[in-house]
């Protein structure tokens, strides 16, 4: 018999019931929640007359729709200018509050990006099961952990039965050889990844990224790939746990510690896939051939090397792809196999679930240090993930950098990202954004979206325009 | 839940490939903390000429008469053909709410998102899988004939088209029977309460780092 792959040893350790059907009923170790998908979950408990199951599962903050700018947030809960928004974040309050879940409210010392803040803080751990009604859960796989999105009906469930009614996914094996050259990240290696096996490439599976490039990635960097997971079209990424992870984990806020660490460590230990594991699907790349990404179109899969040009839809056959190129191009401002280098920025987004950790403003801070933002950009926000990012940041000087170099740093949240705050695009600005999604709009009526590395946008905002980072890095 | 068992409808299209949830309902109306009213704001970019803000007054708002769901034709529909992927993206439950506010009852697609996907369900919604040949047909057939209608037998996993011809579709058992009798699923799930103690239980011994970390 076949080993096991991770996704299955993680999916069998949680198996409450198999339910005659082929669902099973699975537990859940962890529940994230904030303001957006949460609200009508609450309400519906209480429609019910129902408790949540165990309290202490569940870690809230307020991250998607809050201000990013300091004078706003210094008012608090109370200053929040849009009364929508203002009415979605004192819900959440009210509701943890109400049933006593912790909490990290908007200008608390643990607030930052669900995603960002429950790994940093110690509340993902590998081996677990954990949900957030949000795309983006996939982001905590890279602790070696069971993580996905899950909708707002779901969230309902899971917070009245620590449950979820579960079909088993596929596995899908995503393996990177070799080594990236200087100047290709994560985000690049997942872009490209997304280039090649499609927006719903993926769909129906789990994805477990390994090879010797997701090795050699930092934790951060494979939070940074897992991240992106839902772009393929899979609910799931994860990466097996290896010294890195349990480095990473060790001594945070909600780590076990002593016996229980020592426990814990020898559990994690197992959480690979066999060497004889058989997945359904196995997509191969090699690191060498990954060039720094920029997306050109209206869906992550839409996405090309910086040396590249755009497709010429004359090009190509199949005329529903066509007409979707088309459509993107038009969507865009951009004319058929106009050089990707050739675009102006308008506007630079460095932050989201995606890149918005130390190391996403370390490497944007290396490329703003000592030079200025071109004049014609009409903005770059920088916006760390959570308080401890910015408080990290700001110890090692990177803000001064980023303000010296002409671009703004904001207050931790999701911002720009989907623009459910004042942070968006006005209507044909193009972007360099690092965050995850190119759609119609999502950054703002009208907007352009370019995904791209911390290292390339910061590039971008210099340059004017996209441009390879590694030709800046070769001036420094 | 809505229960659903049969529906007849009319059938209108939204014929491009990877329709995202940011296109079915965009983020400025996820602030609200109900489940209804997303209805009018469905499609909001392609539907509107101009840009769309919670609580504001629609129906003063300038159509895009180039979009297929503004035109006389497909007004009341109730069944939505769609294109591969459809609902990718974010996992926002609003976008069936909307579907749903604004009155389709079926999505027929040849694929779909998967927490889209899941989604439609909990919300009393159908999304019908039906091979790619048979969409294309059923964009024809639809594009041919003003008043386009099929009727759906979810206890049958049927589509009758006018013709009297009969399609087939494949539906989870589970799911089905969810939506056939608009069972309540966190219901359902409690029936297993000893189940679930159970484990919790056992797992709280081997790995008690799990609990009570965050109190």
């Amino acid at each position: 018999m076949a080993g096991k792959t991770l996704y299955d040893k993680l999916w069998e350790s949680h198996l409450v019931t198999e339910l005659n059907d082929g669902s099973a009923l699975l537990y859940i170790d962890r529940h994230l929640l904030h303001e957006v998908t949460s609200p009508q979950a609450f309400e519906g408990l209480r429609l019910a007359n129902r408790q949540p199951w165990r309290i202490d599962a569940n870690l809230a903050t307020a991250d998607h729709n809050i201000s990013t700018e300091t004078t706003e947030r210094a008012g608090g809960v109370q200053a929040i200018a849009d009364p929508v928004s203002r009415i979605q974040v004192q819900t959440l309050d009210d509701n943890c509050a109400e049933y006593g879940i912790v909490e990290h409210r908007m200008n608390d010392a643990g607030q930052g990006i669900v995603h960002v803040i429950g790994p940093e803080q110690g509340a993902t751990l590998p081996g677990m099961t954990l949900v957030c009604g949000d795309s983006h859960t996939a982001t905590h796989g890279a602790l070696g952990a069971l993580a996905h999105g899950i909708g707002t009906s779901e969230v309902e469930h899971v917070l009245a039965t620590q449950c979820l009614v579960s079909q088993k996914m596929k596995n899908m094996l995503v393996r990177v050889d070799g080594e990236l050259g200087a100047g290709v990240t994560a985000k690049d290696v997942v872009l490209a990844v997304i280039g090649k096996i499609g927006t719903a490439g993926a769909n129906g599976c789990a994805i477990e990224f390994g090879g010797q490039v997701i090795r050699d990635m930092t934790v951060e960097g494979r939070m940074t790939v897992c991240n992106m997971a839902i772009e393929a079209g899979a609910r799931v990424g994860m990466v097996a746990v290896d010294d890195k992870t349990i480095d990473y984990v060790k001594g945070r806020d909600y780590a076990p510690k002593g016996d229980q660490w020592t426990a814990a460590v020898s559990a994690w230990q197992t959480l690979h896939s066999d060497a004889d594991a058989e997945f359904d699907v196995l997509v191969e790349l090699q690191g060498e051939d990954i060039e720094p990404q920029v997306s050109w179109g209206t869906s992550p899969e839409m996405v090309l090397p910086v040396g590249a040009r755009v497709p010429d839809p004359e090009q190509i056959t199949d005329a529903n792809k066509r007409d979707g190129v088309v459509r993107a191009l038009d969507y865009m401002g951009l004319q058929p196999d106009q050089a990707l280098v050739d675009i102006p920025v308008d506007r630079v987004f460095i932050g989201s679930c995606t890149n918005s950790r130390i190391e996403d403003l370390r490497a944007a801070a290396a490329v703003a240090e000592g030079r200025q933002v071109a004049e014609s950009v009409k903005q770059v926000l920088i916006v760390p993930g959570s308080q401890a990012v910015k408080k990290q940041a700001e110890a090692e000087g990177l803000d001064k950098i980023f303000m010296a170099a002409g671009m703004d740093w904001r207050e931790p949240g999701c911002s720009m990202c989907l623009a459910m705050n004042a942070d968006r695009l006005g209507t044909g600005e193009h972007c360099a954004s690092t965050s995850n999604r190119n759609f119609e709009g999502r950054q703002g009526n009208g907007g352009r979206t370019h995904l791209v590395s911390p290292a390339m946008a910061a590039a971008a905002a210099v340059a004017g325009h996209f441009i390879d980072v590694r030709e800046l890095m070769a001036e420094a | 839940m809505k229960k659903f068992t049969t529906h007849s409808g009319l059938v209108a299209p939204m014929d491009r490939a990877n329709v995202d949830t940011d296109m079915i309902i965009p983020k400025q109306f996820l602030k609200s903390i109900k489940r209804s009213g997303f209805g009018v704001n469905l499609f909001d970019e392609l539907r509107y000429e101009d840009e769309g803000l919670p609580d504001q007054d629609n129906s003063q708002r300038p159509l895009n008469m180039d979009f297929p769901l503004n035109w006389p034709r497909y007004e009341g529909a109730s069944i939505l053909l769609a294109r591969d992927n459809f609902g990718c993206g974010s996992s926002r439950e609003h976008a069936p709410w909307a579907l749903e506010d604004y009155g389709f009852r079926v999505v027929i697609a040849p694929s779909y998102a998967d927490i889209f996907f899941n989604n439609c369900f909990k919300n009393g919604m159908l999304p019908i899988i039906l091979n790619e040949e048979i969409v294309n047909d059923l964009f024809v057939e639809m594009n041919e004939q003003e008043g386009f209608s099929l009727t759906v037998d979810l206890a049958a996993q049927t589509i009758a088209r006018a013709n009297g011809e009969s399609i087939y579709f494949e539906v989870e058992a589970f799911r089905k029977k969810c939506l056939l009798d608009g069972l309540d699923e966190i219901g359902l799930t409690l029936q297993h309460v000893d189940a679930i103690k159970g484990f919790e239980q056992n797992w709280k011994q081997s790995c008690p780092w799990l609990f009570d970390a965050l109190s």
